[in-house]
């Protein structure tokens, strides 16, 4: 079936026009059509854009043009901007919203031949970590409808894990592409802070932010990370510095590859969780890679650091909703300040609220020196632990997730419960290093998530110690039920 | 450290968003348990330690030429506003 083959197996079909573009759009869109309404994973389907996008797709490729994503379909997180396409990043305050222009990752995707098929759910403005937080409604996990699929990007994951598109898009402040990954059993790539363009994404926590790929395997991932990654001058934060071939760098060896084990990440994590882990580990060593454990102690920090700079950052960010320019706006105001209260009290959900309140409180006069300034010194704290272990071993691994989906409405009313899922994705963001979460196998018959992180500007060889524990398991091969 | 409704209040002020009565208590305990949860940091020794504001060492904002990048889009920019009238913006009368 189209849908299982990896995406250097359609490109190749595409290649030799064994199928075309239009056929695969077809067959995806099909399969969105069956599936999407019970797992809520889009928000917006973009049929005949992408049909008339695999047409273009069929023309390049029938005057001779070739691309690994020449003609591939993928489906676009909510958050970034399509150009005559609705963006609502999972908000009320944008559900009337058209983009006026493309993000950088649509206009590079779309270059390098993509598909649109349509926009992701996603946690209201990607302030989540189960999808519930959405103004669409929660996304349900494909391995169990009454499971979350984990978030922000649980529109994508989902979408992923049921095969309604080979490639997903996504974005990574707190773990917002390797745990809904891990949660869904596929593979989520958050590259280094910097090495992709935020432009035209919309913002939460600029100091955090990258834009990721989610997929079913490392190598359909990195042409996908290829197509986005690069310099742009519209990102004043993107850097620009050469991007390495993340495709040939997945042939490379392992061995002799240093792993440091994080000490942290098994606290109080649970024997039968940290048990694949330790598996994973052995598939390391016998692919020639050594392992050590290393310690990073100021890393059980990160989420109070976290809840602290990434409200803060929002607040700031969500300051642009006025009810004026675009968005929401509440009827009949009776005077300016009541337009702007009513607006964004109307146009936002609780979790988006709860932030910009946490965020405007930890800024505000006589605390943002105990609060903002301290969450800034313990940063460093973390970033130097991270550059310390980086002398020792040359990539850290751990798992992505204390447990697997919890069941929806869990933790939704508990916010403090609901921010300790990502204790272990939040460190890479405060320190903007690249991270990897790989299927390592199931608990209760839920997928887990290895994670890998390395240090910055390394994700070719991240990608390449992922792609070679997936030649050497078959984790990320597994559907779950009914999708197959 | 727990907050108080004139707390929180004053703080969606700030925010500018209106919180009904009926919510007002429900933001006054979540607020006050994420409050909490950020007091570990008190904990914490930082002496002598920098604020970090940017993840990446030696990046510094990059300046552009001024000169002209976007051509006027201004039409399909408002077309997403509420309530726009000859190329302007429309609002609650703000002066008497």
């Amino acid at each position: 079936m189209l849908h299982n083959l990896s995406v250097g197996e359609l490109a190749e079909r595409l290649n030799s026009r064994e199928v075309s573009s239009v056929e695969l759009t077809r067959h995806f869109l099909a399969r969105i059509d069956r599936f999407s309404p019970a797992l809520n994973a889009l928000i917006t389907l973009t049929a005949d854009r992408a049909l008339a996008d695999a047409a273009a797709a069929d023309l390049r490729l029938g005057r001779g043009e070739r691309g690994p994503l020449l003609g591939i379909p993928l489906i676009h997180k909510d958050i970034f901007c399509t150009d005559g396409v609705r963006t609502s990043c999972g908000s009320r305050m944008l559900d009337n919203f058209i983009a006026p222009y493309d993000a950088t990752v649509v206009t590079r995707l779309k270059a390098a031949g993509t598909v649109m098929l349509g926009k992701a759910n996603m946690d209201e403005f990607a302030m989540g970590s189960s999808n519930e937080t959405s103004y669409y409604g929660p996304v349900k996990n494909p391995w169990n409808l009454n499971k979350v699929p984990g978030g922000s990007s649980g529109g994508s994951a989902a979408a992923a894990a049921a095969r309604l598109a080979p490639l997903t898009t996504g974005t990574d402040t707190g773990g917002s592409i390797r745990q809904p990954a891990a949660l869904t059993g596929t593979t989520g790539v958050k590259p280094t802070y910097g090495r992709v363009s935020r432009y035209g994404m919309i913002a939460f926590a600029s100091s955090l932010d990258q834009a990721g790929v989610l997929a079913r395997s490392v190598a359909d991932a990195a042409p996908a990370l290829q197509a986005m990654a690069g310099f742009d001058p519209r990102d004043s934060t993107s850097v620009d510095a050469p991007v390495p071939d993340y495709t040939a760098a997945l042939a490379r060896p392992l061995k002799g590859l240093k792993i440091g084990l994080l000490r942290e990440f098994f606290v109080g994590l649970e024997a039968r969780n940290a048990a694949l882990i330790h598996d994973a580990l052995k598939v390391y060593q016998e692919l020639g890679a050594t392992t050590k454990e290393v310690s990073l102690p100021h890393l059980p920090a990160s989420v109070p650091t976290y809840y602290v700079v990434a409200p803060a950052e929002c607040s700031s960010n969500l300051s642009r909703f006025d009810g004026v320019r675009y968005g929401y706006r509440c009827e009949n105001p009776h005077d300016l300040m009541d337009l702007y209260k009513r607006s964004r009290g109307e146009g936002f959900g609780a979790e988006v609220k709860r932030r910009i309140m946490t965020g405007t409180y930890v800024l505000s006069a006589g605390y943002f020196d105990a609060y903002y300034l301290k969450a800034q010194r313990v940063r460093r704290l973390i970033v130097d632990d991270f550059r310390a272990a980086f002398t020792q071993v040359d990539l850290l691994i751990g798992p992505t997730t204390p447990t697997p989906a919890f069941d929806i409405g869990a933790k939704i009313d508990d916010p403090v419960t609901m921010y300790l899922n990502d204790i272990y994705t939040i460190g890479a963001n405060l320190a903007g290093l690249p991270g990897l979460s790989l299927p390592c196998g199931f608990v209760d018959g839920l997928p887990m998530g290895l994670q890998l992180i390395g240090p910055h500007f390394s994700e070719d060889r991240l990608l390449c110690a992922g792609h070679g524990y997936q030649l050497a398991t078959d984790w990320h091969r597994r559907a779950p039920q009914g999708y197959e | 450290m727990s907050l108080t409704r004139q707390d929180v209040e004053k703080i969606a002020h700030l925010a500018r968003l209106s919180i009904s009565a009926e919510e007002l208590p429900v933001y006054v305990s979540a607020l006050s348990s994420i409050v909490n949860f950020v007091d570990e940091l008190s904990r914490v020794p930082t002496e002598d330690v920098a604020p970090l504001a940017h993840p990446l060492d030696g990046q510094h904002q990059r300046l552009r030429a001024d000169a002209v990048a976007e051509s006027d889009n201004h039409e399909k920019y408002q077309a997403n506003a509420p309530s726009v009238a000859a190329g302007l913006y429309v609002v609650p009368r703000v002066i008497e």
